[in-house]
């Protein structure tokens, strides 16, 4: 049975609780660190940041309505190598996802770190954001979280949070050894805390907060978030198959891509030091590029625009959480997290895997059984 | 249609397939000159994106064929190898690519016999399926 406790709000403020708690989390002593979302001081800019100072928390937000980037692959460079001790990691729960998929890839390890999960009611693009908070920080977080919280809107004048988070069906943490709960809770007056794992009630005992219940109103309210999400996702899939139904469709939805290649650097699991589209076997001889156009008269440059998407989708779609930064860091708005989400949907269903879910779960690519898939052999094994 | 010839990618392995391909060339078997044979070491280097590769290039279908179960020289390259053409068989098709123009196969060293007859049967089915959509609407 979880342990679970509350943080007290006061002024109907959360944020500050949340700091105090934070704070109280670094004070026990246990951790080396704690990484969590900040407003920078220079600017107001959301941004991951390593704390050791429990006095250096005054920016840390992480119900901003913003994740610039997917923390994951941060953490996995932050656990790659034995650390002499804990840190702890503030994140998402799709960020929570893909670090156990870099895990499993051996990107990163869970032996140091307590993952405290946030329910995430979503987030706006890096575009967006700005537009939304201006020059506000926990003000403009406040007013999200008092419109967006148990089915109200998220919407704000002619934009809405990221297509991937109206899309996504895990709005509440997975793996988390410590987890704080919004949905269905009074967040002017009480945060939940729920400890999972025996790692997250040792350092929850040591902050000493008072045991709480679980409110009623609280499996009701993500229930009705997780309905609505998935409706939208299964619309985005059935939109998505079909405008990408034949290769010359394909071929339209991603025409405007340039071959930047920001998909890939943002993408929390997509983890190879050197990613093959940057080798010399795409450098191509300049005679190479006349004999293609010849074949039809005419050669749209740069090249390997399907081939690199159709790469990235054999090699990373059964490992995608959607998390979304893919179409985040597309500088010409390519729906490319559509896309991703739903070929990811097929192929992790086709081997009964789910990225994210299980640090058990081996990654489909990595095993195999002697019987298996029959089909794909004609029948043959 | 009647004079469309198939271009096929064949992804064979050293110790099986490829050397099944030698026996039926000393054997004096015939098999359509459609095929274009790769080696590879193993069914398991086979990275889907060589197959991606060979769809955008043009190919009209690809086979990957190694050693059958139990016979890999590498213990488990070719259950690796099943496992990338099913995810394979799983994305393609999402796109239009006809699912009977991936083919993994099973043929042993000894099998002369099955190379040839294979690849006939493989040539005619891929010749009634016609040209890959991509030749005509690929521009890279």
């Amino acid at each position: 049975m979880a342990k679970i406790a509350k943080i007290e709000v006061t002024d109907s403020n959360p944020l500050t609780s949340l700091k105090g708690f934070f704070k109280s989390l670094l004070e026990t002593g246990e951790l080396k660190g704690l990484m969590v979302p900040q407003h920078l001081p220079m600017k107001n800019v959301v941004m991951p940041t390593l704390v050791t100072d429990p006095e250096k928390l005054e920016g840390a937000d992480p119900l901003a309505p913003v994740f610039p980037l997917n923390a994951a692959k941060l953490v996995g460079r932050l656990t790659r190598k034995p650390l002499h001790g804990s840190v702890a990691a503030v994140l998402r729960p799709c960020e929570i996802r893909a670090f156990i998929e870099l895990v499993k890839l051996k990107q990163g390890s869970m032996e140091e770190v307590v993952l405290v999960g946030v329910d995430c009611p979503g987030a706006y693009s890096n575009v967006n954001y700005p537009r939304f908070a201006g020059e506000n920080r926990d003000d403009a977080t406040l007013k999200f979280l008092g419109s967006a919280l148990d089915g109200g809107s998220t919407a704000f004048e002619d934009f809405d949070i990221s297509t991937a988070c109206m899309a996504c069906e895990h709005p509440v943490p997975r793996n988390a050894d410590l987890s704080i709960g919004l949905f269905g809770v009074d967040v002017n007056k009480e945060l939940i805390i729920t400890a999972n794992t025996d790692k997250g009630e040792d350092i929850l005992d040591k902050v000493g907060l008072s045991a709480a219940e679980e409110p009623g109103a609280r499996e009701g309210a993500i229930a009705a978030l997780v309905e609505k999400r998935t409706a939208y996702r299964d619309r985005m899939f059935e939109e998505t198959s079909e405008a990408t139904s034949d290769i010359e469709k394909l071929n339209n939805y991603l025409a405007s891509c340039v071959n930047c290649y920001n998909c890939r650097v943002a993408c929390p699991v997509c983890y190879c030091r050197e990613c093959v589209f940057l080798t010399d076997a795409f450098d191509h001889e300049p005679v190479q590029y006349l004999s293609w156009a010849k074949g039809k008269g005419m050669l749209k440059m740069p090249t390997d625009t399907v081939f690199f998407h159709l790469t990235r989708l054999v090699h990373m779609s059964t490992a995608c959480v959607g998390c979304g930064q893919c179409s985040n860091a597309c500088p010409n708005n390519v729906p490319v997290v559509e896309l991703f989400k739903t070929l990811a949907s097929y192929t992790q269903k086709a081997f009964a895997y789910e990225a994210g879910r299980s640090p058990e779960e081996e990654p489909p690519l990595s095993v195999f059984h002697e019987a298996e898939f029959p089909e794909v052999t004609g029948g043959k094994h | 249609m009647a004079d469309f010839e198939p271009t096929i990618i064949a992804f064979v392995c050293n110790w099986c397939t490829y050397t099944a391909a030698d026996l039926a060339g000393t054997s004096r078997l015939t098999y359509p000159r459609n095929v274009r044979l790769i080696r590879v070491m193993c069914t398991g280097m086979v990275d889907p994106q060589y197959v991606v590769k060979a769809f955008l290039a043009g190919a009209d279908a690809v086979l990957v064929s190694g050693c059958h179960p139990g016979d890999c020289h590498y213990i488990n390259g070719n259950f690796k190898a099943r496992r990338r053409i099913k995810l394979l068989k799983e994305i393609l098709p999402r796109f239009g690519f006809d699912e009977g123009r991936l083919r993994l196969t099973w043929i042993g060293a000894s099998e002369g016999v099955d190379f040839a007859h294979t690849m006939t049967q493989l040539v005619d089915e891929v010749r009634a399926l016609g040209p890959n959509d991509v030749r005509s609407q690929m521009v890279l």
